[in-house]
C-alpha cells in the first residue's frame, strides 16, 4: 500500500532484539505520550511513535497491524494499542497500552463535559459549537473519501456502500442487522475465485 | 437512579458496532442515548462528538462526557470500559488466529468485503449527524469548506475544526 512499506527501517531480527527490552511501564509511557499529543487522528503519531522512534515494530508489521485494526469492530487507535502492546508483553502490555493512549483525552473531555454542561448555553458557545460540529461533518466525509480511495477494489463497492447506507438511513434497519446482511453480500462478491477481476487497482 | 447498568449495556453493545470507526456507531448511540435513555439531547451528542475531535487519543472518548453526565465519576469509568473492553479482548484474541489464516484466500474476501460496508456505515454516521450539524447555508458552507480543504492539503485535521468555531463565532452570534 505505502511506498515505505516495501523497505522495513529494520531488519525483522534487530526489530524483534529491541522489542524483547521494552517494559510494561516504557510501553504505557510510549502510549501515553501518543494519547496526549495526537490531535487530528491517532495513526500518523503511532507510525511516527512506534516504527521511526522507538523501532518496537516495522514498517510492514506496522501495515499488517493497521489492516487487521481496520477490519475488526473498535477504533483504530486502540486495536493498535492493544496488537502492539500484545506483540511487546503480551496481555499486559496491550492493557499498558490501550490505558495510555486513551487516558489523556479521556480525562479532557471528562473537564469538558463538565464544562459544557454548565456554560454550553451560553450563546457565543453555541455560535461556535455550530461551526466545530459543521467541520466535524466535512472530517467525516474526508475519511470517507479517502477510506474509499485505499480500501476499495471493485467499483461494485460503491453498490454496497449505498446499500449500507440506506438500509440504516432510510430504512432504519439498525446497524447490527445492516452490517450482517450486506457484509455477507460483500463478502460472498469478494469470494476468492472473484477476488481478480475487474479490479479499480492494478 | 442508578445508570450505571444501563451505560455499560449500551457502550458494550455500541462497541461491537464500530466497525471501520467509532462514527458507525453513530446512529444506534443517537437512538440508545438520547431517545431511549434521555441521557442528553440530540443537538447535545453532536457538540461533544464534534469537540471531541479536537481532543488527542482515540477520536471516541467523547464517550466520557456521556457516562459522567449520567453517572458521575464511576459512571464515566463504566462507560469507558464498557467501550473498549470488548473490542480490545476481541482484537487481542482475533489478532493471533488472523495472522495464521494468512494463507486462507477467505481472509482476503472478508477485508475487501468489509470495506465498502463500513465505509457506507461511516457514511451513514455521517449522515445522521449531518441531520442535526448542517442546518443552513453558513453550516454546509463550512463542512463543504473543510472536506475541499483535506482533500487538497495537508492539514491537521483539529486545527480545520478549531478554525471552524472561529468561524461559528463570527457568524452565529446574534447581533
Amino acid at each position: 500500500m505505502t511506498e515505505s512499506a516495501t523497505k522495513p527501517a529494520l531488519q525483522p531480527d534487530e526489530t524483534t532484539a529491541r522489542a524483547a527490552a521494552v517494559s510494561i511501564w516504557e510501553i504505557f509511557l510510549e502510549f501515553l505520550i501518543i494519547g496526549a499529543t495526537s490531535f487530528g487522528g491517532v495513526v500518523p503519531y503511532l507510525r511516527g511513535s512506534l516504527v521511526t522512534k522507538r523501532h518496537w515494530i516495522d514498517d510492514k508489521e506496522f501495515v499488517e497491524m493497521l489492516s487487521i485494526s481496520q477490519s475488526l469492530p473498535g477504533l483504530n487507535a486502540t486495536n493498535m494499542a492493544v496488537l502492539v502492546g500484545e506483540k511487546l508483553r503480551g496481555v499486559l502490555g496491550s492493557i499498558a497500552g490501550i490505558v495510555g493512549v486513551c487516558l489523556p483525552g479521556g480525562l479532557l473531555m471528562f473537564a469538558v463535559g463538565i464544562f459544557y454542561r454548565q456554560h454550553g448555553e451560553h450563546v457565543w458557545i453555541t455560535a461556535a459549537l455550530k461551526g466545530v460540529a459543521a467541520a466535524a461533518v466535512g472530517l467525516i466525509l474526508s475519511t470517507v473519501v479517502s477510506l474509499s480511495k485505499k480500501a476499495l477494489t471493485h467499483n461494485f463497492d460503491f453498490v454496497f456502500i449505498a446499500a449500507t447506507v440506506i438500509a440504516v438511513n432510510r430504512l432504519h434497519l439498525g446497524v447490527p442487522r445492516t452490517l450482517v446482511a450486506v457484509g455477507i453480500l460483500a463478502v460472498l462478491f469478494h469470494r476468492p475465485c472473484n477476488a481478480q477481476e475487474g479490479s479499480v487497482k492494478p | 437512579m442508578n445508570q450505571i447498568p444501563a451505560l455499560i449495556r449500551v457502550f458494550a453493545y455500541l462497541s461491537i458496532l464500530t466497525v471501520g470507526g467509532g462514527m458507525a456507531a453513530f446512529p444506534e448511540m443517537k437512538i440508545l442515548t438520547v431517545d431511549v435513555h434521555h441521557w442528553l439531547t440530540f443537538p447535545q451528542l453532536i457538540h461533544l462528538y464534534s469537540v471531541g475531535q479536537m481532543a488527542p487519543g482515540p477520536n471516541m472518548m467523547m464517550i466520557v462526557s456521556i457516562g459522567q453526565w449520567a453517572g458521575g465519576i464511576l459512571g464515566a469509568i463504566a462507560v469507558v470500559v464498557a467501550f473498549f473492553g470488548p473490542t480490545a479482548v476481541l482484537a487481542f484474541i482475533v489478532a493471533k488466529a488472523w495472522k495464521k489464516l494468512e494463507k486462507w484466500p477467505w481472509r482476503t474476501s472478508i477485508q475487501q468485503g468489509l470495506a465498502p460496508v463500513s465505509i457506507g456505515l461511516l457514511l451513514a454516521g455521517c449522515f445522521s449527524m449531518a441531520k442535526g450539524a448542517v442546518t443552513g447555508t453558513e453550516t454546509a458552507a463550512i463542512a463543504v469548506g473543510v472536506l475541499l480543504i483535506l482533500m487538497q492539503y495537508k492539514v491537521n485535521p483539529a486545527l480545520l475544526v478549531l478554525a471552524s468555531a472561529g468561524v461559528g463565532l463570527l457568524t452565529f452570534i446574534p447581533k
